[in-house]
């Protein structure tokens, strides 16, 4: 078994309005920084995660990220492994 | 005489309510059941009361779904018997894919605690069989994530299926963006599933039973769900 660091990027889908990033990007403005015309906030996961092989350890990150770290209706998922 | 499972989540804060209303109020026979159960035998109802199951992290009631006891919530829904998620109770009703959509923050990013006017949209759930399409009803909510959405598929499906069973309105019963108070899309307060026995809402029915409590219209809630099981 080997050990692998697994990263999980959650984002709302780009039909769900994000009333937060809004906020943020109203802010950026205020401050005066012009060039932001967008952010869209999301959630970033690190995770250790023990497997077989890389393949394996793909797979049961992808299932994590699917049915409890992102929520498919709203969100969707990106899953990087980085050994 | 039908009883009630009130369920208890870590974090869940308005069971004392839900049991109050049911037992106190209505009379009814009503039990708390914590979360690591896993049978709800003897039930012939369930509800998921408000609060911040696990501190609402991930997302509210993401983690609430997973609890033992939601296999007993999922075989009682499929038999058929009334399931009803107040608050927090219907983000976990979604998270477990009992109810359709899904919630977001607030438009506003802020908590939002006060009353709002409801207009009926369908009478054919076990909270609103003894109301009459169009009635206004006066009922608190609170809560930061509560502005519904589903995709348009899923929207256009509940519109045209008669399972959106609230609309935030004016007192008048005018669905306008002013009356609005989190973002939901189509105004959608509450829905019911499709075979009409699962029902989630944001206003707490449980803060509205006697009149010293700013509105009594709470206990039309409760005699429905009472006469659903009866």
């Amino acid at each position: 078994l080997k050990d692998f660091q697994v990263r999980v990027y959650v984002r709302l889908k780009a039909s769900v309005h994000d009333p937060q990033g809004e906020t943020i990007r109203g802010a950026l403005e205020t401050m005066g920084y012009a060039g932001v015309t967008e952010v869209r906030q999301g959630k970033y996961f690190e995770m250790s995660l023990r497997a077989e092989t890389r393949e394996d350890a793909e797979a049961t990150a992808r299932e994590i990220a699917n049915r409890v770290l992102s929520n498919p209706v709203i969100e969707t998922f990106q899953v990087d492994i980085v050994e | 005489m039908p009883r009630f499972a009130v369920l208890v989540f870590p974090g869940s804060n308005c069971e004392g309510d839900v049991l109050y209303a049911l037992r106190e109020v209505m009379g009814q026979e009503a039990e708390l059941v914590w979360h690591k159960e896993t049978s709800l035998a003897g039930f012939d109802a369930a509800l998921l009361p408000g609060g911040f199951a696990h501190g609402d992290y991930l997302r509210p009631g993401a983690i609430a779904r997973f609890s033992p006891i939601m296999e007993a919530v999922i075989s009682m829904a499929e038999a058929g018997k009334p399931v009803i998620g107040i608050c927090n109770g219907f983000q976990v009703l979604m998270e477990a894919g009992l109810l359709p959509g899904a919630m977001l923050r607030n438009r506003s990013l802020h908590y939002v605690c006060r009353y709002v006017d409801l207009r009926v949209e369908s009478t054919a759930t076990p909270l609103t069989n003894a109301c009459t399409t169009g009635d206004i009803l006066r009922m608190p909510i609170g809560h930061a994530d509560g502005n519904f959405y589903a995709e348009a598929a899923e929207l256009e499906k509940l519109e045209t299926g008669c399972q959106v069973m609230l609309r935030y309105a004016t007192p008048s019963g005018e669905p306008s963006e002013d009356a609005n108070p989190n973002g939901s899309i189509h105004n959608i307060a509450g829905i019911v599933n499709e075979r009409g026995n699962v029902v989630g809402l944001m206003p707490h029915l449980d803060r509205c039973y006697d009149s010293d409590l700013g509105t009594d219209h709470g206990l039309r809630m409760f005699r429905s769900l009472i006469a659903s099981v009866s």
